[in-house]
Parts: structure tokens; sequence; C-alpha cells
């Protein structure tokens, strides 16, 4: 179990993370989005005692991190796979962690095989190591202890797909044990198909925060028309939030029926008409970022997101 | 900008209880205990200083470079007594030659051997893996420091008697009397000497937190402050008075040659405060606050 409590981090003038609250629950593997510089690392340094926090904090189990007696063997973490002696072998890596926990001798093998590397490539220097066999390799030291919570900032960078399929799996039968597991990524894609919750953070703050259904339920409908802006302007008028996304088709939280009828009355053709389905959740990700990312052209954040969030909210 | 302000994300079917560890298969712990916290609790105990000590005294030789400075050592006072019974006249070949030869190499690699079980961890960023392990940054840090004085006195033994055998050897070759000129209250202070040395190496370690800049730093406190200070003295009467206070080279460096008296002691004691100790609590400090990324 993770707790984040208002959580903020300022650097400077900077709010890198700001009064960021969530929890990750037992059994349920929580995907935490968000774009580049969103905070999520930061957030994720705060929750491991590495960083300060300016205000607020974190609870891994009930407790501050630092207050952990052992805390590897309670929390495994995944911050950067790259941050390794690169002299050292991957199994050296492992067997100073396993000292450090005061684990068995045989649980570094078992960590090997475990996270998909050789007996050959456990003896060879971090050094000659890909991107992916050091995620693996983190990944190990992050399960090495045995822990019932993890936290894996951007685990799957690097991986081949074979390799974030085994990553998903893996994460997915570690929730189903009843373990707790936080998951950054940039990538909707990669959380999408493993995350039961969905935090959404931009710019600091938290846009968006639900379980996955609930999220992709309140991301309401789509629909083409050869009159994109018309159809928008005739949503807007009749009280719906309703915007042109990226694919060009207008995405609305009005229901299918209500933006027929809207389109009727303003005698608008529609080419489509269907509720918005997990396709739609990448939609709502960029749109719900977009307000966040430091590139916005636009200030004022579009109808449907301000809605959306509030429904996530609730 | 709307925020989400409520504190859970809402988890149907969810619960606190009955969490057992996805490693060992559901069900192989019963989770009678109640809550993961309070299991948590029972199981885990708190990591011994014993075994941090031995983790970082691992960390010390396991890589490359950490191996070849302590090999270093051992090579470096194997060479300087082959030196001696080689090149040095029978007359002086003493204990006191021996350990002199030995003893130069030693200072100089012995701070290196401190400086780099700090810093090397923090140029290869291994920090972020032994912080979030143990996240209390001053207990690591002391294990350091134990391991690194624990491995200067050791090294020193052994240098000492590599040293001594030489002097036994190197007299047989030559058939000259044996001489044991430094007695062992000598033998002490240079150790400590060394010690000290050692410790100021940690102490630019911890405060540097970079090998090639605590590295230049020693040789700057060790090669380039003396002599500058030294031509200070020099000039300014009133500098040649105090230096031996604030200096801590100047004060320490006595050790090696004799057994200080008291007023040296004295000032080893305030220059040690104003090099050392002052320095090494700052270091510290601000390890414990900073950010590990
Ligand atoms: N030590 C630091 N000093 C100043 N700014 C920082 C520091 N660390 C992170 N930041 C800033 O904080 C923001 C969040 O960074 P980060 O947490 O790494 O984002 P993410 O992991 O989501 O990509 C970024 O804008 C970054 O530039
Ligand atoms: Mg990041």
């Amino acid at each position: 179990m993770i707790t984040l409590d208002q959580l903020t981090k300022r650097y400077g003038d900077h709010l890198a993370v700001d009064d960021v609250s969530f929890t990750a629950a037992p059994g349920r593997v929580t995907g935490f989005l968000g774009p580049n510089g969103a905070g999520k690392s930061t957030t994720m340094r705060m929750l491991t005692g590495l960083t300060r926090p300016t205000d607020g904090h974190a609870l891994v189990n009930g407790r501050p991190y630092a207050e952990l007696p052992n805390p590897g063997r309670e929390v495994g973490v995944l911050l950067d796979a790259s941050a390794q002696h690169a002299g050292r072998t991957g199994r050296e890596v492992l067997a100073i962690a396993r000292r450090t926990m005061g684990l068995p001798r045989a649980r570094v093998e078992e960590t090997l095989e475990r996270v998909g590397l050789t007996e050959e490539e456990g003896g060879q220097r971090v050094r000659h190591y890909s991107l992916g066999m050091r995620q693996r390799l983190g990944i190990g030291l992050a399960l090495l202890g045995d822990p019932e919570v993890l936290v894996l900032d951007e685990p799957a960078n690097g991986l081949d797909p074979a390799g974030i399929r085994w990553m998903r799996d893996l994460l997915r039968g570690f929730a189903d044990a009843g373990g707790t597991v936080l998951l950054s990524s940039h990538l909707l894609h990669e959380v999408e198909v493993v995350a039961d919750d969905l935090v959404v953070i931009g710019r600091g703050r938290i846009v968006a925060r639900g379980s996955k259904a609930e999220l992709l339920e309140s991301a309401g409908t789509v629909a083409r028309s050869r009159r994109t802006p018309e159809l928008v302007a005739a949503l807007h008028a009749a009280g719906h939030a309703a915007t042109v996304g990226t694919d060009g088709l207008v995405h609305s939280d009005a229901g299918c029926e209500a933006v027929g009828d809207v389109a009727l009355a303003a005698g608008l053709p529609l080419a489509e008409l269907r509720p918005a389905d997990g396709a739609g959740l990448e939609e709502m990700f960029l749109q719900l970022t977009a307000a966040a990312q430091r590139d916005s052209v636009d200030a004022d954040p579009s109808p449907t997101s301000s809605d959306l969030r509030e429904g996530a909210a609730a | 900008m709307t925020s989400a302000t409520s504190l859970t994300v809402d988890t149907p079917g969810t619960t606190s209880a009955g969490t057992t560890s996805p490693w060992t298969s559901p069900g192989t712990s019963p989770g009678t205990e109640g809550s993961p916290s309070a299991r948590a609790a029972a199981a885990h105990a708190p990591i011994p200083f014993r075994r941090l000590a031995w983790v970082e005294l691992t960390k010390m030789f396991d890589t490359r470079s950490g191996f070849w400075l302590l090999a270093g050592i051992a090579i470096s006072a194997l060479l300087a007594t082959a030196a001696v019974v080689a090149f040095a006249p029978e007359e002086s070949q003493t204990f006191e030659q021996f350990s002199a030869a030995i003893g130069m190499p030693i200072a100089i690699l012995l701070p290196m051997v401190a400086i780099l079980s700090v810093t090397a961890e923090w140029s290869q960023r291994g920090t972020l893996t032994t912080f979030t392990l143990v996240p209390h940054r001053g207990r690591v840090l002391l294990a350091k420091a134990v391991c690194a004085v624990g491995v200067g006195v050791v090294s020193m033994g052994v240098a000492l008697a590599i040293g001594a055998l030489g002097n036994v050897v190197g007299t047989a070759i030559s058939g000259a009397p044996t001489v044991w000129d430094v007695d062992a209250a000598n033998l002490a202070t240079i150790v400590l000497a060394n010690v000290l040395g050692l410790m100021m190496g940690f102490t630019l370690g911890v405060v540097l937190r970079s090998s090639p800049v605590a590295v230049v730093g020693y040789f700057v406190f060790s090669l380039v402050l003396p002599n500058a200070l030294f031509a200070l003295g020099m000039v300014q009467e009133w500098f040649a008075d105090l230096q031996p206070w604030v200096d801590f080279y100047f004060s320490y460096t006595v050790l090696f040659e004799d057994v200080p008296t008291g007023e040296q002691w004295a000032q080893i004691g305030t220059s040690g405060l104003l090099w050392l100790v002052l320095p090494l609590a700052f270091g510290v400090w601000r390890v414990t606050r900073t950010e590990v990324k």
C-alpha cells in the first residue's frame, strides 16, 4: 500500500510536483502517467526518501520510507536502470543487495533466472549490458527482497516487445498475488493494458485519477462529420463538452443519442457515431496532458478535459 | 485548474487484508497478522551495522579500481623494500629506512582508498540503490569510514611486516647488524598519522563527492598548501606562530617523525578540528539532506 498525501516539490521558482495525493492499493497495478517532465520521477524519489519533499508526505505500508527497518524487504524500487556501477557484473550487483537485505545466497541465481538473464549474462559487467538487460537487472533488484510493494519508474524503456509483454505478465501476477504496483510511464499504451488504476499527471499536478474502467467510461462519444467545426459549435451550444481530437474526430462527453439529436437538429450529416472505447483513452490522455504541456498554446483548458477531470475526481 | 482532491482511488473489490507476498506463491503466507504494515513490522528486523560494514568492505574490493588500489599498497610495499635491499648502503639498512620507504607510497594510496570508498558510488550513481536499501545515509557513511580505517590499519600492518622482513633479509644478505630503530610508540604514531591522512581523504570524498575533484583536493592539501603556507610563514611572522595551531598538514605530519609533545597534541587537536572534524560534519550533514538521483 502506498499513500501520497499532498506531496509537493519546489526547485527554486519551479513547482516540479504540486500537491499530489493518491493511493496505490494492494492487489492492483496503479499506472502513473504523464508526459516527460511532468514530475513522475520526482514524486517517486520523494516516495522512496531520495528527495526531500517541500511539503506533504508519503507512506509505504503506513510508514514513511525512512522508517522501514529493511526497506528492500518491503518495497522493490527501480528508479533508473542505468544507475549501477558499470564495472560490476549483474551477479555482483544483486549479491551486494542480497547481503544488505540479509537474504539467502541462492536468491541471487533465482532472481537472475526470474528476470530472464542467463548464467553467462549474469557474469558480464553491467557496462556491456543493453538498456533492456539493465531494465531486467533493475527489476531483479526490485524483486530480490520478496517485497509486497513495487515502485518502478519507466521500467519498459529499452525493453523489446517480448520484454514488455514479459514485464506486463510479471506485474499482473505480482498484483494478483496481493502485491501493490506503482508503475510510471509517459506512454499510455504501455500501462493501459496492465493497469487497474490510472493517475495522470501534467506539469506537477494530477489531472485525472480513477480506475481504468471509470476513465474509459468517462471518455464519452466519438463522432465524425464533414462539418466538424459546426458540430463542435452545436454541441457547445447544447451545453455539451466537445473537442476535435488529434485524429480529426469530435470527442464529446455527451452520450451517442444526445450527439445524434444535436446533429440532426443542426442539420449536420454524421459519417460515424460511436461510444469512445479503449482507443478513446489515448485521446483522453492527450487532451488531459495537453492542458499541462509546456508547449501548449491554448492556456484555456478545453471543456471536455475539465469535465473529464471532474468525472475522474468524483 | 480543477484538481482532484479525493484521497483515494475508488478501487472496488480491494481489501487491505490477506496480502500475501507475490514472490512466495499466494497462500504460503497466511496473512493472519492483518494489515501489510503489521506483517512487515513483525517480519523484518532492522539491518545491523555489522552487515552494513561488511557490505561496504565488499564494495571496496569488488571493483577493478578498488582491487588494484589495495593490491597497489602491497605491491608498492614489496617494491620499496626490494629497492632498499638492493640500493641503500649497508649502514642505512635499518627498520626506520624500510618503514620510511614503504610509508611514502602508503601515505598517498590510503587517502585514495578512502576517497574512492565514498566517491566511486556517487560518480557511478550507485547511491540510488544504496540509499533506497538503507535510507539512513549517516549509517552508510559511518560504515564506509569504519571500513576505510580498518583497511588502512590492516594494510599498514601488512606493509610494516613486509618492511620488517626486508630488514631481516636485507641485513642477512649484507651481513650488517639488524637494527630496530623505531620504537613501539613511534610505530603507533605513524599508524595514527596515516589514519588521519586517510580520514582527510575521506572528508574530501564526503564533501566533494567526485573522485577526480577529491583526488586533486587531496594533493592540494598535501603538496600545494604546505608549501604555500610555509612561504607565508616565512614572510609573515604572526603566521609562523599561528601555523601549527591552524595548519593540519603541518601539525599532524609531526606524528611521522616522533611522539608529539603535549603542545603538539593540542595543535593536532585544534587544526584537526578545523580541517577534519568541522568539514566532515558539514559534509555528512549535506549528504543526509541532498537529493539523490
Ligand atoms: N534537481 C532539480 N532541479 C531543478 N529542476 C528539477 C530537478 N529535478 C527535476 N526538475 C524538474 O522537475 C520537473 C519534473 O521532472 P521529473 O520528475 O524528472 O519528470 P518526469 O519523470 O515526469 O519526466 C522537470 O521540469 C524537471 O526539469
Ligand atoms: Mg522520469
